[in-house]
């Protein structure tokens, strides 16, 4: 039976009465009397040497308050990055400096040179076309592959070249693994591209930076994810101000995707320059400015090869993959195609042999970094696309492969270095083919070959590691902070109680969810529970939220907090009932003695908590206020099996999606309908990466794609019906809730289900196309069939550099069967 | 956006004079303008809006039988008003966009902008139609054929207003779009017509210079019309297509034969 209130049910998501009715109140909505714009006049070369910025006649326009460029921030730190990875031979990574306002040369489209604050943003807009950079055009490198060789032209002039870190993971596994290939009865290569998404939240970026004199604080109203992260950054390595003369709010955020977790030199820029005005200072990004100056998502560039013995099981798996990190290093940059995808390249398999190379890159191109699932769609995408190929070339059931090399026994230690506490891929495998009718496929494909088309089917597992969390683990690996979750739980004398939860909604929906699990807890109703997250000046120290870590994590913490509430209440209760603690029970919101007909109300013992006449003071201080900090012993890792059947129309290449079903394991779940609604977002946007997104640069660095008119997000038409499913539960064992997380899922495994039904469909057609990079456009998918590989103007590379679709994914000749 | 003067006459006469001042433009319904307004691509000293003025809106039929259609009047009108008279050039109009910008674009802010990849030039040159353009120094009549010049270039002069455009009906028609998927305009689209004397194709979205007359096409759908006719030609030159991040040449030239072969099927 399906549940009405609590744990399991699916109230309607309050937050949603004021984001429907237009009545969120979001940072732009955010203004402090008398504050000032900034715009920022942004690069429109790719790579150039700033001979000179005349700022004279600009300087003199109407309502223009002041001009910065960088060298009003001598003495200011640069944007901070928050992981450090150490390469192949122990040495740090490559770390350039980040300025706030670009110094001595602009390294991508979209690079700020100079900040134009005045009275309004139109005449601060004005007065930044006056302004004339003298630019002296540099070549610009763009292709990793090019970046990284021999005299390449130097993103960062102090480096020694353009790689960041060149990295190997495990690199004493390296010779066994290289064995393990060259003894293999078959090894199947694929090379293929992850690619490059702008992540487009709903809401732009937008800045307010305001500064008190009286007490000389600074406060800054962020889009952010994660304020207290912002807080943290912006205070301590680039601006020094103590956090306690800092407060930093994230208010109603329109979305984030990851790509609102980092810290951006908007954001630094506003907070200093209203100390320096002594007026507030307000950021509002246009959608253009959005395409380049988000960080961008993916872009990796990879080589795979998976071993496989007589009897096809999987023997060894080595990949060496190209990460772009663009022109800078955004906070998390480093650590995605390292630690969030490298850990995940074992996928659901118990492949023995495992070795990661990932070689970072500095382009000159907009800065990637973490975007929904983050290093875990690269790992899963590349993983489940050369398992199709193998059991393509092996004449073998794609989905008995799999099962057949599943890990079947728990908790099971990955040759990448993580444990997987607990799944169930049969389960959940099985889940799926029920929702599918595969045996009616044949039947489907012939009904669509009747009509001219080509139908595909394809399935594949996935997993992640989610709830990004164990401190001391993450410390090992580079992360320069700490990645537990918080949370106050503050009842009231009346009974109700507001949580102060470090993590950050954006969408997800944590007013509804994570007040459910509280009132469940102590058996109130759940509108008695008002959920605030957002302000530092209120919520202990948080981490906020990506990785699909706020109930795993922030969730956690409230557990814990409630539960010390629920301890102290019952002493509270056994004073008021003269009765031993250990008999006290709280059912349906009441306590009771056991064996008794004693009961107090929750309301009278939080009222006895803050009216202490009758109360056990020796014992326990007033009140009823409890904060507790959650760090768990390990990720969590969903895992699940997803499905999609296509058509493929031959003449013009289009694809439709005509079906996706997806079978989840997220351990245990606390809002079913917010649960599925996170599946749906993160299928579109997999769905959207697979076939329409992609960020695309010229040789000259220009952004191909830089507005709507050609980065095709999904639209409801482009998506079919989704079926998902989450009854498969095996909680995970090591957080109190028993769950795993949701958020990502759908983006990490649907990629590669479209992209193996696509070519599934174009061998139904016979055409031998082994792969397609991603998005499989009409135009890319019409010149597979001819056996060509159309560049269609953008200098992001191919994996490999041939002209055929052959020779880009599979490269010269390397398939091998021994 | 830049400031600007707004002026909203109610005549075709009164738009004609404004349009003469130094520095101003007409505001159709402000679909293409308005984007590039606010990227501060575009900008006039003066701005007259013709959404003002009822003579150069709705669609009536002439002595000849040609539908009519005023140079004010938005796509969803022609969708709505040209459904049973003329149904290829109705859903041309209404799949234009999104419900917003066919409650507000125009037919003639369309034709005068000539976008390569716009989907009424393709109408208007399928279908033979007649363009009327209103100017200081009265009406002009051009032939389609004579008005698309290439590229967001016509025959109109400075000054010259769309006042309304005249469509001979054929006998069969059909317009075939396949979508840009990110900007949903036409990626190649092809409209045929048939007349008594003979078909007409026109094809957009494809060219370099805009739209055209895929003249191999007309003469072989002319002798026989079926989609097989065009399945035997040879694709227009790859060369001379728009070759961008969508598709390339010799793709497009590949469409223009699949959507007009999907035009002549459907009509
Ligand atoms: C989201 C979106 C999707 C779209 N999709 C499509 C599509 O699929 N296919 C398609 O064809 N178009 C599409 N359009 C463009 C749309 O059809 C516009 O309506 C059309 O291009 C311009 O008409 P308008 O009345 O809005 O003209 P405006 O934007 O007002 O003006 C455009 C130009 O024409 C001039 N002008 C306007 N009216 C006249 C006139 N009567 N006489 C002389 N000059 C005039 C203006 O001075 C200006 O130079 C789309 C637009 C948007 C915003």
């Amino acid at each position: 039976m399906p549940k009405d209130t609590g744990i399991g049910a699916s109230p309607k998501r309050r937050e949603d009465v004021r984001f429907l009715t237009g009545k969120g109140r979001y940072t732009d909505d955010i203004n402090v009397a008398g504050q000032a714009h900034v715009v920022f006049l942004r690069s429109d070369v790719a790579h150039g040497r700033i001979r000179g910025i005349d700022t004279a006649a600009a300087e003199e326009m109407e309502g223009v308050i002041r001009i910065f460029t960088a060298k009003d921030f001598e003495g200011v730190g640069g944007i901070p990055c928050g992981w450090q990875i150490t390469d192949r031979q122990g040495n740090p990574m490559q770390e350039p400096k980040h300025p706030i306002l670009a110094e001595g040369k602009v390294r991508h489209v979209g690079d700020p040179i100079a900040a134009v604050v005045a009275e309004t943003r139109d005449q601060a807009r004005d007065a930044a076309e006056v302004i004339v950079a003298d630019i002296e055009d540099l070549p610009a490198v763009i292709d990793m592959k090019k970046a990284v060789a021999e005299g390449a032209p130097l993103v960062h002039d102090d480096l020694t070249s353009n790689l960041c870190y060149d990295w190997g993971f495990v690199e004493e596994n390296r010779e066994a693994v290289d064995r393990a290939i060259s003894g293999a009865a078959h090894v199947t290569t694929l090379e293929l591209v992850n690619n490059r998404l702008v992540a487009n939240p709903m809401e732009p970026r937008v800045a307010v930076g305001d500064y008190a004199f009286h007490d000389d604080s600074s406060t800054l109203y962020t889009t952010s994810q994660n304020p207290h992260v912002i807080r943290l950054l912006m205070g301590a390595f680039v601006l020094n101000i103590p956090e306690h003369k800092l407060r930093v709010v994230a208010p109603d955020v329109g979305g984030g995707f990851g790509t609102k977790i980092f810290h951006y030199a908007e954001e630094a820029f506003c907070t200093f320059a209203a100390k320096q005005l002594q007026r507030p200072v307000k950021w509002t990004s246009s959608r253009s400015e959005a395409f380049m100056s988000d960080a961008h998502g993916r872009d990796h560039v990879t080589k795979i090869e998976l071993a496989l013995d007589a009897d096809h099981n999987f023997t060894a798996v080595r990949t060496e993959t190209y990460a772009n990190m663009g022109a800078y290093l955004s906070t998390f940059a480093p650590s995605v195609p390292t630690w969030l995808h490298g850990t995940l390249m074992a996928g659901n398999y118990k492949t023995p042999n495992i070795y990661v190379n990932v070689k970072a890159v500095f382009t000159n191109t907009v800065p990637v970094d973490a975007y929904r699932g983050a290093g875990r769609p690269e790992a899963t995408f590349q993983l489940e696309r050369v398992i199709d190929m193998a059991a393509r070339e092996l004449g073998v059931d794609p989905v008995e492969l799999r099962r057949k090399n599943y890990v079947t026994e728990f908790p099971y230690a990955t040759p990448v270095a993580v444990e997987y506490d607990t799944g169930d891929y049969n389960a959940t495998m099985d889940k799926l083919l029920s929702m599918i009718d595969r045996e009616g496929f044949a039947e489907r494909r012939r009904e669509s070959e009747a009509r001219g088309k080509l139908r595909g089917l394809g399935i594949n597992a996935y997993i992640e590691a989610c709830g990004i969390a164990p401190s001391q683990l993450v410390g090992q690996l580079g992360a320069r902070a700490g990645l537990y979750e918080s949370a106050t739980v503050r009842v009231n004398a009346t009974g109700g109680l507001v949580v102060m939860t470090g993590s950050h909604s954006h969408g997800q929906g944590h007013e509804t969810s994570f007040a459910q699990v509280v009132a469940d807890m102590i058996g109130i109703n759940e509108d008695q529970v008002e959920i605030v997250h957002g302000d530092t000046a209120n919520s202990p120290m948080g981490m906020g939220t990506y990785g699909s870590r706020s109930l795993a994590v922030g969730g956690s913490a409230m557990v814990k907090a409630t539960e010390k509430i629920i301890a102290k209440a019952k002493k509270i209760a056994a004073h008021l009932m003269e009765a031993s603690e250990g008999d006290i029970e709280l059912k349906e919101g009441r306590f009771t003695v056991a064996g008794t007909d004693k009961s107090v109300a929750w309301g009278d013992v939080t009222l006895a908590a803050y009216v202490p006449h009758n109360y056990p003071l020796e014992e326990i201080e007033p009140g009823l206020e409890e904060t507790a900090f959650y760090d768990p012993n390990n990720f969590t890792y969903p895992a699940g099996a997803y499905a999609c059947e296509v058509e493929v129309d031959p003449e013009t290449g289009k694809v439709d999606v005509l079906a996706f079903a997806a079978a989840d394991d997220f351990g245990n779940v606390v809002n079913p309908m917010i649960v599925e609604g996170q599946v749906h977002g993160g299928l579109a946007q997999g769905i959207g990466q697979a076939l329409l997104e992609n960020c695309a640069y010229d040789e000259e660095g220009q952004l191909l794609s830089a507005s709507y008119m050609d980065y095709a997000m999904p639209r409801a038409h482009d998506l079919p019906m989704f079926q998902v499913d989450h009854s498969c539960q095996t909680p995970c064992t090591h957080n109190p809730l028993g769950v795993k997380g949701c958020g990502e899922a759908g983006a990490i495994g649907s990629p590669p289900s479209i992209v193996n039904a696509v070519i599934d469909a174009l061998h139904s057609g016979g055409h031998d196309v082994p792969h397609i990079d991603m998005p499989l456009t009409p135009a890319r998918v019409w010149h597979a069939m001819q056996g060509g590989a159309a560049n269609l103007g953008s200098a992001q590379p191919a994996a490999g550099s041939g002209n055929t679709t052959h020779d880009r994914s599979v490269g010269a000749g390397d398939t091998a069967t021994h | 956006m830049y400031d600007f003067e707004l002026v909203k006459p109610k005549t075709l006469r009164e738009a004609v004079a404004a349009l003469q001042a130094e520095d101003a433009q007409a505001l159709g319904g402000g679909q293409t303008l308005l984007p590039t307004m606010k990227a501060r691509l575009a900008m006039a000293e003066q701005f007259v809006a013709l959404s003002g003025i009822d003579e150069i809106k709705g669609v009536c039929l002439d002595d000849d039988g040609r539908i009519c259609i005023g140079g004010g009047t938005t796509h969803a009108t022609v969708a709505r008003e040209c459904a049973e008279s003329y149904p290829a050039l109705a859903s041309l109009a209404g799949r234009i966009g999104d419900p917003a910008v066919r409650n507000r674009g125009t037919i003639g802010g369309s034709i005068a902008n000539n976008d390569p990849s716009a989907c009424y030039p393709a109408g208007a040159l399928g279908s033979n139609a007649t363009i009327m353009a209103e100017g200081p120094n009265g009406t002009r009549e051009i032939a389609a054929d004579d008005f698309f010049l290439g590229m967001f270039t016509t025959a109109l002069e400075e000054g010259e207003i769309v006042s309304e455009v005249k469509f001979p009906v054929p006998e069969r028609a059909r317009y075939e779009k396949f979508i840009q998927p990110a900007s949903r305009f036409p990626l190649v689209a092809a409209f045929v017509a048939k007349f008594s004397d003979g078909v007409r194709v026109a094809i957009t979205g494809a060219s370099s210079s805009g739209v055209f007359r895929w003249t191999e096409a007309e003469e072989a759908l002319s002798a026989d019309w079926s989609p097989d006719a065009v399945k035997g030609l040879t694709a227009p030159d790859a060369g001379e297509m728009i070759s961008d991040l969508h598709g390339d040449g010799a793709y497009r030239a590949h469409l223009v034969k699949v959507m007009t072969a999907r035009a002549v099927a459907a009509a």
